[in-house]
């Protein structure tokens, strides 16, 4: 694909209402003869799969990108400034979670966070006989997967049930703790719902049995104050991009003195606990990103509370057969997750899209078809349910007009599909 | 005008999206799922595997249009694998592309793509569909015969034709990857597919009997009189005219000429034997014209490779119709379909009994 084609057409008419064909500036790459000058309206409703950029992250990101490129491990100034940067980024990430920035380790995003908190405490804790993992049915795959893989090598493993809410109830996990209960790990909030859990009470529940306590909060640093001493939680995982930064970079909190042995082997960055040379420009963004997210958190929260129950009673209001997924009570402000009674989640999201609105369902499998969402599984829904919802994730660039296109355009599209598409089949 | 197009990730119907969207059509492409992609049993080779649905996006994204995968495939195990299963335990050869196209992309997926705002939903078949004077709808030979497969498509009723496009049916083969070199499509030196999709490594008999283990029952192998000359192991091992694989010793080489699935008996034979001159078509569907009162002259074809053979048909009660061959065919194989043609044109087709 090194080959470079000039193909170059003139544009020639208009295709539909929503698009034109247009010419491109300069030489066209290979391949790409058509350009369709976008004039369709965009809304992203997604911001709990990622979000754009701050605008001040990228500034500070292009600068070390362009000046401050060098290896923090290096004793000469270029490695100063570097470490210097990387420091910052620690103090700022700290502040946002009320850490001690010692405690704080970069990774490459709330993965790997995860895997090192689990795999990492599993590991150092094998010597001790605790061979049992603990966590709710309701977590990320990387929770999941990773305890899947340990089960795989002789872990016993337990997932604990949610009600109806998506709620882990105190007195489940109790139920599920045993002796030889090595870690609990359950999520401060849900990707899909938004659901909090009463993370405080687990985490006494587990450290009253002797095990330690994981909390995957990608969904809630930065959305929610999040506060590491006051959740009593023993190791917390967080990703730059959910909170507008860049992808590609998290932090791991971990508990002073807690013993977690490292994935990877090699350097001694990060206090030996994960080598590999920094990704300088990534931390840098995600400190900024940090830092604001924490200033701006209490009125961005209120904002973005009220843009969500507007969106929220709007569909209600004007679709038929629509209903809230999750606790309405005990939320992230952002997300709000609707069932539409007989239509496929797939087709409307898809319909959405050509609309012009961005939003999500359940978890996307490898081919990027949608499965049935088995937070909503777990919640008790029958397989209808699990297949006809939609998240709708809101962030900082979303406003009332948006809103409200919206919540004008769905019922038309909710209608026209349920009129053409046969109502699947309930099980 | 929004028009939906079903892409494999395969050259043909790439082309036929990147065509559409050339003309000024508002493409929306989109790639079903068939079968589970995620067990590493299925990875490599045929119809829509991961890197078919790769290839499809990045046909779509270098062109400039939407492309999305749905997940059918609940309605696939339905409908296609079910019916092909069910056809070879009951002795027959299934056709699973045609009920492919008539039960999922022109029914399950048009109903999406409708949806979508799309009313047509066009693919990279190679066949040609036209409307007559009074508003009838043709289905047609490809302007390429080496890869028409008007034989496949039968099925389709008015409706389904009315909202069928076949962008690349007026191409050869080979124009179309000139076309899609033209495009700058990675997929343009793409091999075609051969097998069945869902089956890539083309051990039929291993998949039937995963999907329904009672078929692997064992019985006789019978010549012409009845006598048992030999043992098999499931009659879904077996299609009417098969030479190979019968494990049988003898001085003139022998082809399986009935399969009789409730004694288990598979009954060989010399290859003469193989020939008629006659069979009946259920589920026929008419397409050139309406259900005929008289006997109609047509060539028909009795499967993909066969060369249309010259004959009458004649409408039958309950959707069926009859083929009389002027010469006798071999190896008329139930559950494979008959087309009947007028030259170019598709009259109708049936399934063969």
């Amino acid at each position: 694909m090194t080959e470079l084609v000039i193909l170059w057409r003139e544009p020639t008419e208009y295709i539909g209402r929503s698009k034109k064909l247009s010419r491109l500036p300069g030489p066209v790459i290979y391949g790409q003869m058509l350009r369709f000058e976008e004039t369709v309206q965009r809304t992203y409703l997604d911001h709990n799969a990622t979000t754009p950029l701050l605008p001040a992250v990228i500034d500070r990101m292009t600068a070390v990108l362009r000046e401050e490129f060098g290896n923090p491990s290096s004793v000469h100034h270029f490695g100063q400034q570097a470490k210097a940067a990387v420091d910052d980024a620690r103090s700022q990430v700290a502040d946002l979670i009320g850490a001690d920035p010692s405690e704080v380790l970069f990774t490459s995003g709330g993965t790997e966070g995860d895997n090192i908190a689990i795999r990492g405490a599993a590991e150092a804790l094998e010597a001790t006989g605790r061979k049992h993992l603990v966590a709710s049915a309701i977590e990320h795959e990387a929770v999941l997967n990773t305890l899947k893989a340990l089960a795989r090598r002789g872990w016993r493993t337990t997932l604990l049930p949610v009600d109806q809410s998506g709620i882990v109830s105190p007195a489940v996990l109790r139920e599920a703790l045993a002796d030889d209960t090595a870690l609990v790990s359950v999520m401060h909030a849900n990707n899909e719902i938004g659901t909090i859990q009463p993370v405080f009470e687990l985490a006494r529940l587990a450290h009253e049995r002797g095990a330690l306590f994981h909390t995957d909060a990608v969904q809630s640093a930065g959305k929610v104050p999040v506060d590491v001493k006051g959740l009593g939680v023993d190791m917390l995982a967080l990703s730059a991009h959910k909170f507008y930064g860049p992808k590609g970079v998290g932090a791991l909190w971990i508990r002073r003195g807690l013993r977690v042995l490292p994935l990877m082997t090699g350097g001694r960055q990060e206090r030996s606990r994960r080598a590999g040379t920094e990704n300088v420009p990534g931390i840098v963004g995600m400190g900024v990103a940090a830092a604001i997210a924490a200033a701006k958190m209490e009125g961005e929260g209120r904002r973005l509370a009220a843009l969500r129950d507007r969106l929220e009673t709007g569909i209600l209001r004007a679709v038929p057969g629509t209903a809230v997924n999750g606790s309405p009570d005990y939320r992230v402000a952002n997300t709000t997750n609707i069932s539409f009674d007989r239509v496929e989640a797939e087709s409307l999201l898809i319909a959405l899209d050509l609309e012009g609105v961005a939003v999500s369902t359940g978890s996307a499998c490898s081919s990027g078809t949608l499965e049935p969402s088995h937070v909503l599984k777990a919640m008790g829904f029958n397989a209808h349910r699990t297949q006809n919802s939609i998240r709708f994730s809101l962030g900082a660039g979303n406003t009332e007009t948006e809103i409200d296109r919206v919540i004008a355009v769905l019922p038309g599209i909710v209608e026209k599909l349920r009129s053409l598409t046969r109502a699947p089949a309930r099980a | 005008m929004r028009i939906v197009v079903a892409m494999s990730g395969g050259v043909d119907s790439s082309v036929a999206a990147a065509l559409l969207a050339e003309q000024g059509h508002d493409v929306v492409g989109l790639s079903m799922q068939l079968y589970d992609q995620r067990g590493g049993e299925q990875t490599w080779g045929s119809c829509c595997t991961l890197d078919d649905l790769h290839d499809a996006r990045r046909v779509a994204s270098v062109i400039g249009f939407p492309h999305y995968i749905v997940n059918f495939e609940r309605q696939f195990r339905e409908t296609v694998i079910s019916n092909f299963v069910q056809e070879y335990a009951s002795g027959r050869t299934p056709l699973p592309c045609a009920h492919c196209n008539s039960d999922l992309k022109f029914s399950t997926l048009l109903e999406r793509a409708r949806g979508l705002g799309a009313e047509y939903v066009a693919t990279g078949h190679y066949a040609r569909v036209e409307r007559d004077v009074n508003g009838r709808w043709l289905l047609k030979r490809s302007a390429d015969p080496e890869k028409d497969q008007s034989y496949f498509l039968f099925s389709l009723t008015q409706d389904q034709l009315a909202r069928a496009v076949f962008p690349i049916g007026t191409l050869a083969k080979s124009e179309v990857r000139t076309q899609a070199r033209r495009l700058g499509l990675s997929v343009a030196d793409k091999p075609d597919s051969q097998e069945i999709c869902f089956i890539p490594d083309g051990d039929y008999a291993m998949f039937i009997e995963r999907k329904e283990p009672s078929v692997a029952r064992a019985g006789a192998i019978v010549d012409e009189h009845g006598h048992q000359v030999g043992t098999h192991g499931g009659i879904h091992r077996f299609t009417i005219g098969q030479r190979k694989g019968l494990g049988i010793a003898s001085t003139i080489p022998l082809y399986v000429l009935r399969i009789d699935s409730d004694a288990g008996n598979v009954t060989v034979g010399p290859r003469s034997a193989l020939e008629r001159t006659r069979l009946v078509a259920s589920g026929v569907n008419w397409i050139g014209i309406d259900v005929p009162a008289a006997r109609v002259r047509v060539t028909a074809q009795i499967r993909h490779r066969h060369k249309p053979a010259a004959g009458v048909v004649c409408a039958l009660p309950d959707g069926r119709a009859e083929v009389t061959f002027d010469d006798p065919q071999a190896a008329i194989t139930p559950g494979q379909a008959v087309v009947f043609y007028d030259g170019d044109a598709v009259v109708g087709g049936g399934w063969i009994d």
